[in-house]
């Protein structure tokens, strides 16, 4: 195969490459650019929820004519919001979180050469790339970025008149979008298709770690619910561009009845809603895929219930793609789709419940190595429970009459979905480290960045969920024109204070990473003795992964502590240490466990 | 607050660089016995700060809460409301002590060794059975009271009120002696016909625009919702009900209103959040708040969305008729 080992241009190697470990590196710092952008969004319109009439030189500096003397205007608030939720959910922690990991470790821990097909998974970060630049551009559009939220619901995001932000901002807005979703069905394609055909020998879907069976999962997700939105963002450049009427009707504004006839902004929320509900297990999975993997290695335990594990996330897989109703319960939808909207909702809880239980009982009776990725993963056990928890009051129909759409919400899908998975995200990011650039970050740092960000995650959003059910509604540029939510002015400030605090702690973090990349400890081949394929390639990134044949697996990923005696705890270590790699083949006599 | 922020800020960028210069002094980067030490204790630091902050907003920001439901059929939403925060809180607080606390109680040692213990069906089964119970309960009375809520085909004696939205401000339609609505359409506005109201219609006639929504106690309102431009939705938090507004359909929303407005301000949760308000508003020198009930738009809809909010008043049925009584009928106030 010499022929194949042609020289590499800097073009090729850094920028253009085919390696799925370089492209996955591209996906991660991309990702966090855009993380930082959206990141300081949040503190800029919680500077603007804290002290409404209160100038700032900061947001004098970055808005332009967005503001007025150091006060933000309402619109650009609403693109704030808009963009801060865009570019998290789909640039950080769906491309950023899954396109970093699933083509990082997929090849990496199945024993595979590369992904199924190089170019395409080129083609895949390159949409990406420039989906993410037309996102930026969009925000120097002279009228504003689109700013009708990020479920960017018409009539308002169809028609300039009602908000500025729905002009040119909109318009790139779907753009970058419909190259967004191409991106992620091809990315996804070869996800699945390297799974099925690409493990090694001895890789049964049986043994599979739980990371790849989430990527896996989510990928199938993601090719199922994603086209929907292309459907759907296309038929609003269709309404927005061309005058026709999927989601317009009987609209009088500006002074003038328009043309638009017979359609249903309903019908938008449908299509929207149909991949928005598995977009949150599209970022969440990959999360939980990588704490299961993390919390076995640290806790030196296997996981517990790994067929378990496997069977929650192909339920709340398949229970994700029909629930998206209950984003609609109040849409003026018929109330029996709400009825059995609520009951699949409230079914995703079992599997739900079984996964938190599962972890809760790896760290039982561990011998826990509390590494900055372990204390990331179980951070992300903390706030999964607390915020799923709140979905049990959202996903009730009758409960959720009176506090959709409030802060309540928001609380529940930041702690659940947000923090979770970027707590999933630093985890993977520490953990993988040495894989990506053969050097380690610096724990104390790690440490730091952790504690700081869990106390800000809790102090942001625990709070928020009363300001909730005081009945806040969000999206509201400031509270002062309701005196009956006076009393929480005070919360607000504190929000924002965790929230600001929270935000600066991130530069620990990206300090650790860039300064890392260059200065790190040098990794040793396996830093923290797991039993994955990914830690028997050579530290040094070849072609092809493994010099020489590819490994040979013959046992599941979670043989940590396996004694001589499997029910005697005192017995000694099966293999003389607290780990056996998928690599070694059973002993004389040995079950496989 | 404000120089309190300003060192906060000061504080974090300080330790964020007096860190970073350290990063260049620190070689070991993988946990050893010690760092287990230490974090695990962490992580019991953090279990009480996170109990201490839970416990303290349970009770301090009780007073922020919603008083209870102003609505009949709001009632078996508080029920069930509690019946899930209670819950929810116990799993809560349980679950977070076993995830900090295993933290601590084995942080990993030289010395120690892991259980190997890598299932239990019995344990999984009792984690599925379990949460599965407790959901046929949830879901049997919430999907009880949605139906409750959301019927409104046998309601003959309600009074039939269109709630119309437009950026940004609501207005209402009482549907007069007849309780039908004439038939609206964005069409036919014109001058001081802002809603649209087809006067060729019969039923239009009688039909009175009104900015104020005035309901009586105890009986049952059938809200008819249109909008004119975008998605609005109307929350009426007090009365547990909330419907969007959505250009080119009618949607709709029912209840029976429970206490007045007077009863609802001698109410001690209302006294109470109230005297908490007023001490705000005598500080920064605003005049004293007085409870109404309120109707605020919660479906993002443009530039002044914050501010597009329409009062309710809650009478009895006597001044209630009375005060209907006073209101013009369409076909007094738009001439053709």
């Amino acid at each position: 195969m010499s022929e194949h080992h042609h020289k590499e241009t800097f073009v090729t190697k850094y920028i253009f490459s085919q390696d799925h470990k370089m492209i996955s590196k591209q996906f991660l710092v991309t990702g966090i650019f855009m993380g930082v952008i959206a990141l300081f969004m949040s503190m800029l319109f919680r500077l603007q929820l804290a002290w409404p009439e209160k100038s700032f030189t900061i947001i004098e500096a970055f808005l332009g004519n967005h503001q007025t003397d150091g006060i933000m205007n309402p619109d650009i608030y609403l693109a704030l919001v808009t963009i801060h939720g865009t570019i998290m959910v789909f640039f950080v922690l769906t491309a950023g979180l899954s396109g970093t990991f699933s083509n990082l470790l997929i090849p990496l821990q199945l024993g595979a050469r590369d992904m199924a097909s190089g170019f395409l998974n080129m083609i895949s970060y390159w949409l990406f790339f420039l989906s993410s630049v037309i996102m930026v551009i969009s925000l120097f559009v002279e009228a504003g970025p689109a700013s009708a939220g990020w479920t960017i619901y018409p009539p308002l995001s169809a028609l300039p008149q009602a908000i500025p932000g729905s002009g040119a901002g909109m318009t790139l807005w779907l753009v970058s979008m419909a190259i967004f979703i191409a991106s992620s069905l091809i990315g996804a394609l070869n996800y699945i298709v390297t799974v099925l055909n690409l493990r090694t020998k001895g890789m049964k879907m049986t043994r599979m770690p739980l990371t790849i069976w989430a990527f896996f999962v989510t990928a199938m997700i993601g090719v199922v619910s994603f086209p929907v939105l292309l459907s759907a963002a296309l038929l609003l450049i269709f309404d927005r561009s061309f005058g026709t009427s999927f989601y317009l009707s009987d609209i009088f504004i500006s002074g003038e009845v328009l043309h638009y006839q017979g359609g249903s902004p309903v019908l938008f929320e449908h299509l929207f809603w149909f991949l928005g509900h598995p977009e949150v297990y599209i970022v969440l999975l990959p999360a939980l895929g990588i704490t299961s993997e993390i919390i076995s290695t640290n806790a030196r335990k296997p996981i517990f219930g790994y067929r378990a594990m496997v069977m929650s996330i192909i339920a709340i897989a398949f229970l994700s793609t029909i629930v998206w109703g209950h984003h609609m319960f109040i849409s003026g939808m018929n109330p029996f789709l709400g009825s059995v909207f609520t009951f699949t909702t409230l079914l995703i809880a079992i599997p739900s419940a079984v996964k938190a239980f599962n972890y809760v009982t790896t760290l039982w009776k561990g011998n826990l190595q509390l590494n900055p990725a372990m204390l990331f993963s179980i951070g992300l056990v903390s706030t999964f429970v607390t915020g799923g928890l709140t979905g049990l009051v959202l996903g009730d129909s009758a409960l959720d009459i009176n506090i959709h759409d409030t802060y309540f919400v928001v609380a529940h899908f930041h702690l659940v979905m947000g923090v979770s998975a970027i707590f999933g995200m630093y985890a993977g990011i520490y953990h993988w480290f040495p894989k990506m650039y053969g050097r380690l970050m610096n724990k104390t740092l790690g440490y730091w960045h952790f504690w700081i960000t869990i106390v800000c995650a809790y102090g942001v959003f625990w709070p928020m969920h009363f300001i909730g059910l005081a009945g806040l509604p969000r999206r509201y540029y400031t509270n002062t024109n309701f005196p009956m939510f006076d009393d929480i002015a005070d919360i607000n400030v504190v929000i924002t204070l965790f929230a600001i605090v929270g935000g600066i702690a991130q530069i620990l973090f990206l300090a650790n990473f860039f300064i890392s990349i260059y200065r790190g400890e040098k990794s040793s081949q396996n830093p923290w003795n797991s039993n994955t394929l990914e830690w028997t390639t050579p530290v040094e990134h070849i072609h092809g992964n493994w010099p020489g044949k590819l490994p040979e697996v013959h046992r599941w990923p979670y043989d940590y502590s396996k004694r001589v005696d499997p029910n005697d705890d005192d017995s000694e270590y099966l293999h003389g240490k607290d780990f056996v790699p998928q690599t070694i083949p059973l002993l004389e006599g040995e079950e496989p466990s | 607050m404000l120089a309190l922020f300003y060192i906060f800020i000061g504080v974090a960028i300080g330790v964020s660089f007096w860190q970073i210069t350290r990063i260049l002094n620190l070689r070991e980067s993988v946990a050893n016995d010690n760092d287990n030490a230490k974090q695990g204790k962490y992580a019991l630091l953090f279990m009480a700060f996170l109990y201490a902050m839970m416990i303290y907003c349970l009770i301090a920001m009780n007073v922020l809460m919603l008083p209870e439901s102003a609505s009949i059929e709001g009632e078996h939403d508080d029920n069930l409301f509690n019946i899930t925060f209670w819950l929810i809180g116990v799993v809560q607080f349980g679950m977070q002590f076993l995830i900090f606390y295993f933290t601590f109680k084995y942080r990993g040692n030289k010395n120690n060794k892991a259980k190997f213990y890598a299932d239990s069906h019995k344990l999984e089964a009792i984690w599925t059975i379990t949460p599965a119970v407790v959901l046929v309960v949830l879901i049997g009375y919430g999907l009880w009271q949605w139906n409750n809520v959301m019927d409104l085909s046998d309601e003959k004696d309600a009074i039939v009120i269109e709630v119309y939205s437009q950026q940004f401000r609501w207005d209402a339609r009482y549907a007069g002696k007849d309780n039908m609505l004439g038939y609206g359409n964005v069409n036919f506005i014109k001058g001081i016909n802002t809603m649209g109201v087809d006067m060729s219609d019969k039923n239009s006639q009688d039909d009175k625009q009104v900015t104020e929504l005035y309901l009586p106690k105890g009986r049952k309102i059938h809200f008819k919702f249109r909008s004119q431009d975008v998605l609005h939705s109307a929350y009426m938090p007090h009365f547990r009900a909330q419907m969007n507004c959505v250009p080119g359909m009618v949607t709709e929303f029912g209840f029976t209103p429970k206490y007045t407005t007077e009863e609802m301000r001698q109410q001690s949760e209302v006294v109470d959040k109230t005297r908490e308000i007023n001490k705000i508003r005598k500080e920064k020198g605003e005049d004293p708040y007085e409870f109404d009930y309120l109707l605020l738009c919660n479906k993002i809809c443009g530039a002044s969305h914050y501010n597009m909010q329409m009062k309710i008043t809650v009478v009895e049925q006597e001044e209630y008729d009375k005060w209907i009584a006073e209101q013009p009928t369409l076909s007094t106030v738009i001439t053709q």
